[in-house]
């Protein structure tokens, strides 16, 4: 099943300045492992060493956020939007 | 209520016609006050308008001074300013724009020193800030004086306006349960090196002003316990949910945090590159 990822602007370079990416997957942790594939050095964003969604990422799906569904673990459905929202800071 | 001047009458004349504010609301607005964090980018339509609007009490913290570099998004500004402090710069703008308006400067940095100080004689707190230890200080402070902050940050193209206030709602969540601290130095872009779309500024600052002005007021739907994020180059504004996480360190179960912390600034761009 493909789902579509929203990539936020910071992490277009690694997209191909795609904003939009359809990605393999039945759960969140599926679809890091295939945008790792599919957009090296993605997977190095969101996830610590230990392969845990960092603190600063915030990996939705539809409008809620992973950590409070099944994290990685939060299973996907056909139509299902899954969007990163980074912490940002400016305001200048 | 306060007796409004026929001069009031006719200058809040289109506000006071809207059943959801009305002369009542209006009085709410000129007896309010506001202290904002940043007379920039976020800040300059966020204090243009509340200006506008009538809040009685604005206060306004920045130290820088005008730059030319500034007035490509800085609207509150002009070239006539340059070299002079931002927040005096502002004062001008607002009060040219409405004189019913008291404007408090603050040209200085706001540290876990003088924060709790400065935000505990007004009523909401809105940050327009460029960097995180400073996003984290402000919502400690917040959140320890019961102050509802509304939040708002760019970057290039994407914008994000958020409401928090721990403290009134039960469920509403802190700057902390969406991100528990800052990252740490090299790995999220937070300077104004990245680039920005200026007029991006106005589109995050302005819902920062009607944000304020319904909490001010009381009205509508609060944004608390939502996080709007704005995609410029797709126009598209979403709607996410935050949640109170009962770990967050500081308005969680067992707080970690029961005073103010200083992080170090982290000023680099690795994120995205
Ligand atoms: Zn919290």
């Amino acid at each position: 099943m493909s789902v579509s990822v929203r990539i936020p602007t910071p992490l277009r370079k690694l997209t191909g300045g795609a904003d939009e990416v359809a990605i393999e997957g039945t759960n969140v942790g599926e679809i890091i492992e295939n945008l790792e594939a599919a957009h090296p050095g993605l997977k190095e964003r969101l996830c610590d060493d230990d392969g845990e969604i960092r603190r600063f990422v915030n990996v939705y799906v539809n409008d809620e956020d992973v950590r409070f569904l099944e994290g990685r673990g939060t299973v996907l459905k056909d139509g299902d939007e899954v969007s990163i929202v980074p912490a940002i800071a400016g305001g200048c | 209520m306060i007796d409004f001047t026929e001069e009031q009458i006719e200058r809040y004349s289109r506000h006071i016609i809207l059943p959801e504010v009305g002369a009542e609301g209006q009085s709410k607005l000129l007896e309010s006050k506001v202290f904002m964090i940043g007379a920039g980018g976020l800040g300059s339509p966020v204090a243009y308008y509340l200006a506008a609007a009538g809040v009685g009490t604005i206060g306004i913290a920045d130290a820088d001074v005008v730059d030319s570099s500034n007035l490509q998004r800085q609207i509150i500004h002009n070239q006539d300013r340059i070299g002079m402090p931002k927040v005096e710069s502002a004062r001008e703008t607002m009060q040219a724009l409405n004189p019913d308006v008291k404007v408090n400067t603050y040209n200085y940095f706001i540290t876990e020193d003088n924060v709790r100080e400065i935000i505990r004689d007004y009523d909401l707190i809105i940050d327009g800030c460029d960097n995180f230890p400073t996003r984290f200080l402000v919502n400690d402070a917040c959140y320890f004086e019961k102050k509802p902050l509304i939040s708002g940050a760019m970057f290039r193209f994407e914008g994000q306006v958020a409401t928090f206030k721990p403290h009134q709602e039960k469920g509403a969540p802190c700057y902390r349960c969406l991100y528990p601290e800052p990252p740490p130095a090299g790995l999220v872009p937070s300077c104004s090196e990245a680039g920005i779309l200026g007029a991006l500024a106005g589109a995050v600052g302005t819902i920062q002003a009607v944000e304020a002005i319904k909490e001010l007021l009381g009205i509508g739907e609060s944004l608390a316990g939502r996080l709007m994020v704005f995609d410029a180059l797709r126009m598209e504004w979403k709607k996410l949910k935050l949640h109170k996480d009962p770990a967050c360190p500081l308005c969680g179960e067992n707080p970690t945090i029961t005073d103010l912390v200083t992080y170090e600034q982290a000023c680099e761009l690795k994120f995205g590159q």
